[in-house]
């Protein structure tokens, strides 16, 4: 084929490209997305929440017609120990209300739909297409070489949005490699139920989806978190623990996972369902200091690509399609000037740094170094919580007041006064 | 309903290319410098078996999430996509 000229090509059709995409084809650009898939969707993983305002603010009313699981009425945290469970959580009729606050997704429907949606606005998807490398002139990115023949596409500019691994944006020196400590590791099983069982076990009324994220036991005491969402006829389970602790511990993931669903809080839950596709998938879990230089002269980044992703919050594919919506207005700008220079395209970062995307990957940039650092919030404090829950809950004629100090014992025994304290304030300054 | 990997990866739809995209820079490192070659415990779809002093890689398991491109230990493999259109498909995601 003739070598082709577009405005802009975006590598990959995930939540950050397909976003950027949208934005660019409704703006009368040429756009063309190259996905590696065999369809838009069919390599794209994640646990599976997807924020209604923040892609509404890209594909207004997407969830009236988008292939959505179910509106999430109740999210609940576990600490799990070997044999018990603390819950907590937060059930609120104002989340089963339109337009809802978000919703639990299967990404191979979901994301073909939103690139269903991109191609409508005018802009070309090719999938089966591995893009191998940058096409570069006097150090200018000006196209993308793929894996087809005759495969050169040239464009003004390039937006990476090819995921955690981005071989594209180390292939423009803008990141280091990734080490084990900056990704997780995540391993998820669709398992399908019938639907009023869903609705029995969780205890929601038909159509609703609740969430559960579990810690501790969990992830077999390593830095991570597990979760259970609730599909239409499925529950999406899965953990995820960092990279570098898989690999010191020597657990294995499908050996983890197996565990979660026999661990006696879980096991009920999970009963009789049919494991319908076994998933595995890394989360950038580097923060605020992962994010590598967004822009260079014909080149942006976005995504997962860019390591976007709120690890506290469990939140990626908002800051997925807010930066692929942000990519495309930087584009739009330097188009009116007719500069791509990476001067010109810096609005980009900009535009991240006003925006909660930025602030908030800002306002947690110590988090991760903490949990690192104080590995007994996955070890210890599951512990002393679920016994203590024990003694406050066990009546076997112990005086109350001899329970208390019991408990108080208990909590001194594992961990000091001032060390707990210590905790608390590290903690506290971590997130505040 | 307990699983095994096997089982696990049972459910899965792959179109294996003829090519491994995933190549050991180089194969001898894997039996001289690494300790417990931790790919054989961490990949989560078992590409990974050390057998009669060899790594074996059988990639068209591959889940292609890219753990081994990062955590291995002697950063001794060179990891690619799949050619496009080629290697696991999620039918669910």
């Amino acid at each position: 084929m003739e070598e082709e000229k577009f405005d802009v090509v975006i590598v990959g059709a995930g939540p950050a490209g397909l976003a950027a995409a949208y934005v660019l084809a409704q703006a009368g650009l040429q756009v063309l997305v190259f996905e590696r898939g065999e369809y838009p969707g069919g390599k794209n993983v994640m646990g599976g929440i997807i924020y209604r305002q923040p892609t509404e603010a890209v594909f207004p009313d997407f969830w009236k017609e988008a292939p959505v699981e179910r509106p999430i009425v109740e999210q609940r945290l576990m600490v799990l120990t070997k044999d018990s469970a603390v819950t907590m959580g937060y059930k609120s009729a104002r989340f089963a209300q339109e337009p809802y606050n978000c919703f639990s997704v299967l990404r191979a429907k979901f994301d073909r739909w939103l690139a269903g949606k991109v191609e409508e606005a005018g802009a070309f998807i090719l999938p089966e297409t591995v893009v191998e490398g940058l096409i570069r002139e006097n150090g200018k990115v000006v196209g993308v070489r793929t894996g087809r023949d005759d495969g050169d596409v040239r464009c003004d500019v390039v937006i990476a949005c090819d995921g955690v691994n981005s071989l594209i944006a180390r292939d423009a020196g803008l990141h280091a490699e990734l080490k084990a400590d900056q990704v997780a590791l995540a391993v998820k099983e669709v398992i399908a139920l019938p639907k009023e069982k869903i609705e029995d076990r969780f205890n929601l009324e038909p159509g609703q989806g609740a969430t559960i994220e579990l810690v501790g036991e969990a992830t077999g005491r390593m830095l991570g978190t597990a979760f259970i969402y609730t599909n239409q006829d499925s529950l999406s389970v899965g953990v995820g623990a960092i990279a570098s602790e898989f690999a010191a511990t020597g657990i294995k993931p499908y050996e983890l996972i197996e565990a979660l669903k026999n661990h006696p809080a879980v096991k009920p839950l999970v009963a009789g369902g049919e494991t319908k596709e076994y998933l595995a998938h890394l989360i950038p879990e580097g923060g605020f200091k992962a994010v590598p230089q967004l822009y260079a002269d014909g080149l942006l980044i976005a995504g997962d690509a860019a390591m976007l992703v709120n690890s506290i919050h469990r939140e990626g594919s908002n800051l997925a399609i807010t930066s692929g919506k942000l990519a495309a207005q930087a584009v739009l700008q330097a188009k009116e000037k007719g500069d791509f220079s990476a001067q010109s395209l810096s609005v980009y970062q900009k535009l991240l740094e006003s925006s909660f995307v930025m602030k908030d990957l800002k306002k947690y940039k110590y988090t991760t170094h903490y949990m690192e650092s104080h590995r007994e919030l996955f070890t210890v404090y599951p512990e002393m919580i679920t016994d203590a829950a024990y003694e406050f809950m066990s009546v076997d004629s112990v005086p109350k007041g001899d329970k208390q100090k019991k408990i108080m014992k208990l909590v001194k025994g594992r961990r000091s006064m001032l060390r707990l304290a210590k905790d608390m304030f590290d903690g506290w300054r971590a997130i505040g | 309903m307990t699983t095994t990997v096997e089982d696990k990866l049972f459910t899965l739809k792959f179109k294996p290319d003829e090519h491994s995209h995933l190549e050991l820079k180089d194969p001898e490192a894997c039996k001289s410098k690494c300790g417990n070659r931790p790919c054989t415990t961490f990949c989560p779809a078992q590409v990974y078996k050390y057998e009669d002093e060899k790594l074996m890689v059988s990639y068209e398991n591959c889940l292609e999430c890219g753990c081994c491109r990062i955590a291995c230990p002697q950063q001794n493999i060179n990891w690619r996509y799949p050619k496009g259109g080629y290697g696991v498909t999620f039918r669910y995601g």
